[in-house]
C-alpha cells in the first residue's frame, strides 16, 4: 500500500506502508548506520516519528538482546529500504515482522535524505504518516491533534524494581531509561533501585541511597516541573549523575535554562571534547534540547564537555557538590563505547568517602 | 597542539611505479600530502621515480626529484636538501620500507631530519610479525595462532601442531607477494620457499586459516593527543581467504549488528593507541559468522589502498588529515574540508552504499591463474555509489569496462547446471557471475552459501537482481516495474537486452515515464550539516538536490580503472585538462569511477560525478548539467570509446571530431588517408576469417603482426612467423568476424619512434621525439623510451616532423595526437596514430616543460598554437636525457610469460634523467627495480636468429669480468667465438639444471630470447619464471641487454648517485651544460 509522510510545512515524501495505521509525531532523523532496534526501543523517542538516514535497514534482523526497553516507543518509522531477509547469527526475526507485531507504523522506500535535508533547513517539525488515499479532512484532523507532553509518564517504570549487586546503592530515577544504562551501572558494581519518574525526594531518601542517577527520557525538560523540584531537594545530599534528560533536569534544578535545538543531535558519530583532558570522544547522542550555556553563569557549574560541531554544552560538573552530568549517551547501544569512563567516574564519586 | 613551527622544509617520499598491490592511490595520497604541506607555508621536496603522477608535477612540490627510490638516492637528496622533516607514511609500503632502511642507516640523525607521523618503533610493532603478536597479546586482542619461520623445517613442525589449512605470508612485502594458503605439506614447502625469497627480512608468517569468516576492515586515525576516530568500516563480499585488494568490498559493513560494529571499532581504537600511530592506519579482522569471536588479521600503519577507498567512500580526506597530524596538528584543530564548519575530529556517516570492485588483468594474461587467494592480482579498481546495494554493484560492473553491463557472461550462461555447481567452488574473478547464473538455475541460496561462504545477505541481493530479470522478461514495462528496475541499478542496455528492445527505445520509454536519475551529494554527514562538496552520485529517488550553475561549462571524461595499457597517466591528463578549464574561467565537470585517483578528489574539478563511464550514465549527467560539450581526448580509450555514442546523441565533442577519430582508428579510412598524403606504412590488410588471414599473410610475407582492430595496449597482438602459428592464433586468440576484423601487417624489425604532438588543425607543435631502445615488436608501453632521440639522423627526424604535421592536419587534429613510427633501412613508416593523449604525455610534459594537456585543452576549445605563443614545429631538444623504463608485476602473476612482445605487460613506469645518457638509463633501470649484479654469472640462452648479437654481448660481459654460462646451442656458438663459456643443462636434462642454478644463486642474470610458441610448458618459460621467483634480472630483448651492458661499462668508473630536481633540469638547467 502506498503511503506518505507529510510535514507541517506541507512537504510530502512518498513510500510504501508496511501496514495500516496512521502516525502523528515530531519528525526527527538519526544518522547512525547501525542500531535501528536500539533506536526503536529507546524511550527517549516516545512521541516522535523517527527517520533513519542510512538507507538499508533491517539487514541483521532483530533480537531480544538489542531491546533498550520493553517495547518500541517511536510513533512512526520512516526508512528507505526495508530488508526482507536479514542475515546475522543473532537474528531472531525480521524487522518487518517485529514492526507489524508491535503495531509501529512504518513507511519504507522513502527518500530519507530528502527528509533530513528538509528538517536540517527548517528545523524539527510535526509530521504524519498516512496512506496515499487519506482524505484532506483526515490529514487536517491528524495535524490538529495537540502535541503530546506527558511522554515521560508513558515510558517510566510503573513500579519500583531492583538490580542487586555488591557495590554502592544507587537509586535510578527512570524518566525513560535505556536498558544499557542500567547494565552499565550494574556492570561496574552498583546496586540499583529503579524508581518511577514521579517518586518524591522523601521516598528516594528513604531508600537510603549512596548515589542518585537521573536517566534519559523523552520530551521537553520544562514539561517536568515536579521532577525538577524533586531534584532540587536531592541536590548535594548524595553523589548524583545525570544523562541526557537527567542532565537537562539537573540544569533546571540548579536554576539554569534549557532550549530547543533546531533539529537536535541524533546519531552515533557526534564528537564531544572533554575540556578537562582536551581529548575528543565520539559519542552516541539523542537529544532535541540543550542546556543554555549563558544560564550556567554563577551556578557554580563548570562545563566539562562541549560538542565539537556546534559548541553546545554536553557535560557539566558542580564545583561544590558531588554532581556531574552529560547530555550524550556513554552507554552507547547504539553507538561507540568511547565514553564508558563516565561510569567509572561516577563510581569514584560514589566510593570516594569510603 | 598546533603545527610544529620548526618545520620549514619537508621531504615527501612517493611510492614509485605502479605495480599490482600499489597503484594510483598513492598519487592521490602524495598529492594531497604535498598540498596540505604547502597550505601551511612549508617548502615541499618530493621524491618519486614515477613520472606519470600528478605529485611529480613542478606545481605540486617546490622541488621534485624524479629519482630512484633507493636508500642511496634518498640519502643524497636529504644531504642536498636538508629537510627538517621526512614524510614516508603516504608513500605506501615502498615509502615505509624506505623510511625503515634510512633509519637503519642513521640518515635521520645524521642530517637532523625528523621522521614525521608514525614512528619507526610503531611501524615495527605493526609490521614485524613477532612484535605485532606481542603487542596484540599485551592488549588482549586475539590473533590467529601463528609462528614466524625462517626455514622450511620450522614451518613443517608448526603444521604438525596446528594442522591445515594454514596461511603463509612473507614479512615486509606489499600486496601479499609470495603468500598463499597451504592445505598439505607439499604446498607448504612451495609457498614458504617462495615467501622467504620475497620477504625483505627472510621471514614468513604461518598462521591458522580463518578462511570463510567475514572479513571486516576499519580505517582509523589518531593524533599525538591520542584522539582517535574511525573514518569508515568496510565488509568484504568474499569471506576471508581472498586478499582484500581482490575482493568486492562494500562500505559501510552491511551484515554487522551495532554490537559487532562497535566491538570491532573499539578494537581498532585500542590497537591504534597501543601501536602509537600518528596518522592513518588500517585494521583488518576476521569475524566468525556464527559468534562474536574475531581475530585481528593485519594492521597497516600507514595510508593504504583501503584509505583511498575510505576517503572517496566517505568524502573524508584521510591523506590530507594524516599529513596535518604528522606536522603536529590535532584532529580537533583541523577543519573538515567538506562542511568547512565542523572539524576533522568526527566520524563520517554514510547515507548510501559504496561498492568497490577490483579490475584484474586476466584479459591480458591469458595463461595466468585466475584463482584468487592471499596474493593480490588486481591492477586497479572501480568504486560506485548508490542508495541500494544492487544499484551500487551493477554500477561497479558497468564501470569495469570488461564488456559487461549486468551479472551475465554469455560463456557462463552456456554452461550446464552441473558445470555451474562446479564453478561455484572456484574463487576466481568470475565467481559473482557464476553465483548469479546459479541463482538463475534455481540453485538454492543455502547451497551457494555452503560452497562459497558468501553471506546470505549478499546472495539475497543478487537474487533480487535475477528476480528482476525474470520480472522484466515476463511482465509489462510499467512505470512501476521500470522504476524498480532502475532503483536496483539496471542499465537501459540491460533492460533492452532482456525485453528485446533497443537501448534508445528504453531510454525514451523511461523518459516518457519520467523515470530519470536524481543526484545526491557525498557530504560525510548524511545531510546533517550543509556541505560544500561538489561531489555527486546518481540514484533513483524522490529528490534531486544538486542545483546546476549557469556558467559556461565543459565536461571531462575520466579514464576509469587502472589496467594494463591504461594507467595513471590518463588520470594525469584528465586532471590537467580540468585545471586548464578552471584557469580559463570555465566550470569543469569530471566523470570518473576510480577511487585511487587525483581526478576523483572532490576539490580537483568544480564538480565531480562519481559514475560509470557508459553512454547512459554520461548522457544522464549531460542532460542534467547541459555543458557546452565534452572533452574525450584525455581519458584514454575509455573516453574515446564514448565519443561516438555521445556525438550521436547530439553532444558536442570538443577537439578532434568523431569522424576524424574514426578515420585514425578505422583501417580502411586510415589507409586511404595515408595514400592521399603519401606516407608509407608496413604493408597490411584487414581480414574477417582464418582462411583470408593465411592467404593475405602469404602475400605479405612472414613474419606478420596480427591483432584485433580497436584495442588498447596491444591486447591479443602477436608476431607470427609461420602459417601454423597464424592458424593457431586465429583459432585461439581472436574470434574474427565481419564485426570484429583482424589486422594482418608486415612485421618491420626496425627502430621504433614515438611522437606526441599538439595540433590546432593548421599548425603542429612537437615538444619532443622519443626513441625506443627495443626494436619494433616490443609494445611501446613495455619499451625503454629515450628523449631526445639518440641515433636518428637529422633527415629521418625531418621526415618524422613532416609526417607528423601531415597526419595532424590530415586528421584535422585539435589537441593531442600520438604517433608511432618504425624506421627500417632509413625509411620511416607510420605504425599507428592515436588522436588522443597517450601514456607518454606526463613524461614528455615534464622533460620538455611544455604543459601539453593545458595547451591541448585550450586548443580543443578554440585557441591556436600561435595565439598561445607556441612556435610550430619540433622544439629544440633539451641538453639532458630522460629515459622512461617499464615496470612489471610478474611476481604477482604466476603462470605469466615475462618475455616482451607486442602485447603490453607492464603495469607502471619510472623515469631516469641525467646529462649523461648512460646515467639516465642507469637511474631508470635502478628505479625499475632491476637488480643488475656488478659481478657474477650471466646465462645466455637465445634463439638462433639472435646468436650473432648474443656473441657481441657475451664478449662485452666477459670483458667486464662476468662469468658466462649458456645452453648447449648458444654455448657452442659462443665458444666458437673464443669465449670461455660453461655449458649448462637444460631443464630436466640433469639434476643440476638451470632452474636449480638459479634457485641456488649460481646464475645472477639471464639473457634469453624467445623461441616461438606460448605454451607455459616450454623450457624458456620455466627459466624466465624462475628468474622472477628468485628476483634476478632476465632480459628478453637483445636491445635491452645491449643497453644494460652499455650502462655497466659506462658506470663502472662513474659516480652512481647523482640527484637533481626537475626544476634544476627544466629551469636553469640549460645553463649548467
Amino acid at each position: 500500500m502506498k503511503g506518505k509522510l507529510i510535514l507541517e510545512d506541507g512537504s510530502v515524501f512518498y513510500g510504501e506502508m508496511l501496514q495500516n495505521g496512521n502516525a502523528v509525531g515530531e519528525v526527527v532523523f538519526n544518522t547512525g548506520m547501525t542500531g535501528y532496534q536500539e533506536i526503536l526501543t529507546d524511550p527517549s523517542y516516545c512521541g516522535q516519528i523517527v527517520t533513519l538516514t542510512f538507507p538499508l535497514i533491517g539487514n541483521y534482523g532483530v533480537a531480544d538482546l538489542f531491546e533498550q526497553s520493553d517495547k518500541p516507543y517511536v510513533r512512526g518509522f520512516v526508512i528507505s529500504e526495508l530488508c526482507v531477509n536479514p542475515s546475522n547469527w543473532q537474528a531472531e526475526g525480521a524487522l518487518a515482522d517485529y514492526l507489524k507485531s508491535r503495531n509501529i507504523p512504518c513507511i519504507y522506500g522513502v527518500d530519507t535524505r530528502a527528509i533530513t535535508r528538509k528538517i536540517r533547513s527548517h528545523g524539527t517539525m510535526k509530521g504524519i504518516i498516512v496512506s496515499e488515499a487519506a482524505s484532506e479532512a483526515e490529514i487536517a484532523e491528524l495535524f490538529a491533534r495537540p502535541p503530546q507532553i506527558e511522554v515521560v509518564k508513558e515510558v517510566t517504570t510503573k513500579s519500583v524494581y531492583r538490580m542487586l549487586n555488591h557495590g554502592p546503592h544507587v537509586v535510578v530515577i527512570d524518566y525513560g531509561i535505556k536498558r544499557n544504562i542500567l547494565n552499565s551501572l550494574h556492570k561496574i558494581g552498583c546496586n540499583l533501585t529503579i524508581v518511577p519518574a514521579h517518586t518524591t525526594a522523601e521516598q528516594i531518601m528513604a531508600l537510603q541511597p549512596d548515589g542518585i542517577f537521573l536517566s534519559n527520557g523523552p520530551g521537553d525538560p520544562k514539561d517536568l516541573p515536579e521532577a525538577v523540584e524533586v531534584i532540587k531537594d536531592l541536590l548535594g545530599k548524595k553523589p548524583m549523575f545525570g544523562i541526557c534528560l537527567g542532565h537537562q533536569l539537573i540544569a533546571l534544578a540548579l536554576g539554569a535554562d534549557t532550549y530547543k535545538l533546531k533539529f537536535g543531535h541524533r546519531g552515533s558519530n557526534q564528537p564531544v571534547k572533554n575540556l578537562t583532558t582536551g581529548r575528543v570522544h565520539i559519542t552516541s547522542q539523542n537529544h532535541g534540547y540543550s542546556v543554555h550555556e549563558d544560564s550556567l553563569a554563577g551556578k557554580n557549574l563548570i562545563i566539562t564537555h562541549r560538542a565539537v560541531n556546534d559548541g553546545t554544552v554536553e557535560g557539566m560538573r558542580h564545583q561544590d557538590i558531588p554532581l556531574f552530568s552529560v547530555q550524550y549517551h556513554p552507554e552507547a547501544a547504539p553507538g561507540p563505547d568511547d565514553n564508558t569512563y563516565l561510569f567509572d567516574e561516577f563510581w569514584t564519586l560514589l566510593t570516594k568517602g569510603e | 597542539m598546533p603545527k610544529k613551527e620548526y618545520l620549514r622544509k619537508v621531504l615527501v617520499i612517493g611510492s614509485g611505479p605502479i605495480v599490482i598491490g600499489q597503484a594510483a592511490e598513492f598519487d592521490y595520497a602524495g598529492t594531497q600530502a604535498c598540498r596540505a604541506l604547502k597550505e601551511e607555508g612549508i617548502e615541499v621536496v618530493l621524491v618519486n621515480s614515477n613520472p606519470a603522477t600528478i605529485m611529480t608535477d613542478a606545481n605540486i612540490a617546490d622541488r621534485v626529484y624524479i629519482e630512484p627510490l633507493t636508500p642511496e638516492f634518498l640519502e643524497e637528496i636529504i644531504a642536498k636538501e636538508r629537510p627538517d622533516g621526512v614524510l614516508a607514511t603516504l608513500g605506501g609500503q615502498a615509502g615505509l620500507n624506505l623510511a625503515f632502511k634510512l633509519a637503519e642507516r642513521g640518515v635521520f640523525e645524521k642530517y637532523h631530519a625528523e621522521l614525521l607521523g608514525t614512528s619507526i618503533e610503531a611501524i615495527k610493532k605493526a609490521e614485524d610479525r613477532e612484535l605485532f603478536k606481542e603487542t596484540m597479546q599485551a592488549i588482549g586482542e586475539p590473533i590467529p595462532e601463528s609462528t614466524i619461520v625462517e626455514d622450511i623445517e620450522s614451518a613443517k613442525q608448526f603444521a604438525e601442531e596446528i594442522g591445515f589449512p594454514l596461511i603463509v605470508r612473507p614479512a615486509y612485502t606489499m600486496g601479499g607477494t609470495g603468500g598463499g594458503i597451504a592445505s598439505n605439506d607439499q604446498e607448504l614447502v612451495d609457498i614458504v620457499t617462495r615467501g622467504l625469497k620475497y620477504s625483505l627480512i627472510g621471514q614468513v608468517l604461518i598462521e591458522r586459516s580463518v578462511a570463510g569468516w567475514k572479513e571486516i576492515e576499519y580505517e582509523v586515525m589518531r593524533d599525538a593527543n591520542d584522539n582517535c576516530i574511525t573514518v569508515c568500516n568496510m565488509e568484504n563480499f568474499d569471506p576471508v581467504g581472498i586478499h582484500t585488494g581482490d575482493s568486492i568490498v562494500v562500505a559501510p559493513s552491511q551484515t554487522l549488528a551495532d554490537y559487532e560494529y562497535q566491538m570491532l571499532r573499539s578494537a581498532s581504537l585500542r590497537i591504534i593507541r597501543e601501536l602509537g600511530i600518528e596518522g592513518g592506519c588500517n585494521a583488518q579482522y576476521a569475524l566468525d559468522p556464527n559468534s562474536n569471536q574475531y581475530y585481528v588479521i593485519e594492521v597497516n600503519p600507514r595510508v593504504s589502498r583501503s584509505s583511498a577507498l575510505a576517503s572517496k567512500a566517505t568524502g573524508y580526506p584521510i591523506a590530507k588529515v594524516a599529513t596535518k597530524i604528522a606536522i603536529g596538528y590535532h584532529l580537533d584543530e583541523i577543519v573538515n574540508a567538506v562542511t568547512q564548519k565542523t572539524m576533522a575530529c568526527f566520524e563520517p556517516t554514510l547515507d548510501y552504499v559504496v561498492v568497490k570492485f577490483p579490475r584484474w588483468p586476466f584479459d591480458k594474461f591469458m595463461f595466468a591463474d585466475r584463482i584468487l587467494g592471499t596474493q593480490m592480482k588486481a591492477t586497479g579498481e572501480v568504486m560506485s555509489i548508490d542508495r541500494t546495494f544492487e544499484g551500487a554493484l551493477l554500477k561497479a560492473v558497468r564501470s569495469l569496462e570488461i564488456g559487461l553491463h549486468r551479472l551475465h557472461i554469455p560463456e557462463i550462461a552456456g554452461l550446464s547446471t552441473e558445470a555451474i555447481r562446479d564453478n561455484l567452488k572456484l574463487a576466481n574473478d568470475e565467481r559473482l557471475f557464476v553465483v548469479a547464473e546459479a541463482l538463475r538455475r534455481n540453485i538454492a541460496i543455502d547451497e551457494i552459501h555452503q560452497v562459497t561462504g558468501i553471506d546470505f545477505w549478499f546472495l539475497d541481493k543478487i537474487k533480487n537482481i535475477v528476480t528482476m530479470e525474470t520480472a522484466l522478461r515476463e511482465g509489462v514495462l510499467s512505470p512501476e516495474l521500470m522504476g524498480t528496475a532502475k532503483k536496483i541499478g539496471f542499465a537501459d542496455k540491460t533492460i533492452a537486452e532482456i525485453t528485446g528492445k533497443t537501448t534508445d527505445e528504453i531510454r525514451n520509454i523511461r523518459k516518457e515515464q519520467q523515470i530519470v536519475p536524481c543526484y545526491k551529494m557525498v557530504d560525510t554527514c548524511a545531510a546533517e550539516f550543509e556541505a560544500a562538496t561538489p561531489y555527486y552520485y546518481s540514484t533513483y529517488a524522490q529528490e534531486d538536490e544538486v542545483s546546476i550553475s549557469h556558467k559556461r561549462k565543459v565536461l571531462v571524461l575520466g579514464s576509469g580503472p587502472i589496467r594494463i595499457g591504461q594507467g595513471v597517466e590518463f588520470d594525469y591528463c584528465s586532471v590537467h585538462s580540468v585545471w586548464a578549464l578552471r584557469e580559463m574561467g570555465l566550470e569543469s565537470i569530471i566523470v570518473n569511477n576510480n577511487p585511487e585517483t587525483v581526478s576523483t578528489d572532490f576539490d580537483t574539478s568544480d564538480r565531480l560525478y562519481f559514475e560509470p563511464l557508459t553512454p547512459e550514465d554520461v548522457l544522464n549527467i549531460i542532460d542534467k548539467e547541459q555543458p557546452e560539450g565534452v572533452i574525450v581526448q584525455f581519458g584514454g580509450q575509455t573516453a574515446i570509446n564514448l565519443a561516438g555514442p555521445l556525438a550521436k546523441a547530439g553532444v558536442k565533442v570538443f577537439g578532434t571530431s568523431v569522424e576524424n577519430i574514426d578515420k585514425a582508428e578505422d583501417r580502411e579510412k586510415f589507409d586511404a588517408l595515408l595514400e592521399e598524403i603519401g606516407i608509407p606504412r608496413p604493408q597490411g590488410t584487414t581480414v574477417t576469417n582464418a582462411e583470408d588471414a593465411v592467404r593475405e599473410a602469404t602475400k605479405i610475407g612472414y613474419p606478420v603482426v596480427v591483432r584485433p582492430s580497436y584495442v588498447l595496449g596491444g591486447r591479443a597482438m602477436e608476431i607470427v612467423y609461420s602459417e601454423a602459428e597464424l592458424k593457431d592464433y586465429m583459432n585461439r586468440a581472436v574470434k574474427a568476424s565481419p564485426e570484429h576484423p583482424v589486422l594482418v601487417d608486415r612485421y618491420m624489425q626496425g627502430t621504433e619512434v614515438e611522437v606526441d604532438a599538439i595540433s590546432d588543425g593548421q599548425d603542429v607543435l612537437i615538444p619532443g621525439i622519443m626513441e625506443h631502445v627495443e626494436r619494433a615488436g616490443v609494445h611501446s608501453g613495455d619499451s625503454i623510451a629515450v628523449y631526445p632521440t639518440q641515433t636518428l639522423p637529422s633527415a629521418v627526424i625531418q621526415t618524422i616532423v613532416d609526417y607528423t604535421k601531415k597526419l595532424a592536419v590530415g586528421l584535422n587534429v585539435k589537441g593531442l595526437l600520438n604517433i608511432q613510427y618504425v624506421i627500417a633501412d632509413g625509411v620511416v613508416y607510420v605504425i599507428e596514430v592515436n588522436p588522443r593523449s597517450s601514456r607518454t604525455i606526463p613524461f614528455l610534459s615534464k622533460v620538455t616543460n611544455v604543459p601539453m594537456v593545458n595547451v591541448a585543452t585550450r586548443i580543443a576549445l578554440g585557441a591556436t598554437l600561435k595565439s598561445l605563443g607556441y612556435q610550430p614545429g619540433l622544439m629544440p631538444p633539451k641538453p639532458y636525457i630522460a629515459v622512461k623504463a617499464p615496470v612489471f608485476s610478474f611476481a604477482k602473476m604466476l603462470q605469466v610469460d615475462i618475455s616482451l612482445g607486442p602485447e603490453m605487460k607492464s603495469t607502471g613506469e619510472v623515469m631516469g634523467t641525467d646529462y649523461h645518457y648512460a646515467r639516465a638509463l642507469y637511474k631508470a633501470i635502478t628505479a625499475a627495480g632491476m637488480n643488475v649484479p656488478s659481478q657474477g654469472t650471466v646465462l645466455f640462452t637465445v634463439a638462433n636468429k639472435d646468436k650473432a648479437e648474443a656473441g657481441e654481448l657475451a664478449k662485452g660481459f666477459a670483458d667486464l669480468g662476468y662469468s658466462l654460462v649458456a645452453t648447449a646451442g648458444t654455448a657452442q656458438y659462443l665458444q666458437s667465438l673464443g669465449l670461455a663459456v660453461d655449458t649448462v643443462q637444460k631443464v630436466h636434462e640433469h639434476k643440476a639444471d638451470i632452474i636449480q642454478m638459479i634457485k641456488t644463486g649460481k646464475i645472477n642474470m639471464v639473457i634469453n630470447t624467445l623461441t616461438h610458441g606460448k605454451e607455459p610448458e616450454r623450457d624458456g618459460f620455466k627459466i624466465r619464471r624462475a628468474t622472477v621467483e628468485h628476483a634476478i634480472p632476465c632480459l628478453t630483448s637483445m636491445d635491452t641487454a645491449k643497453e644494460v651492458l652499455h650502462v655497466l661499462n659506462f658506470m663502472r668508473e662513474r659516480r652512481l648517485v647523482y640527484a637533481l630536481a626537475l626544476q634544476d633540469y627544466v629551469g636553469g638547467g640549460d645553463n649548467l651544460v
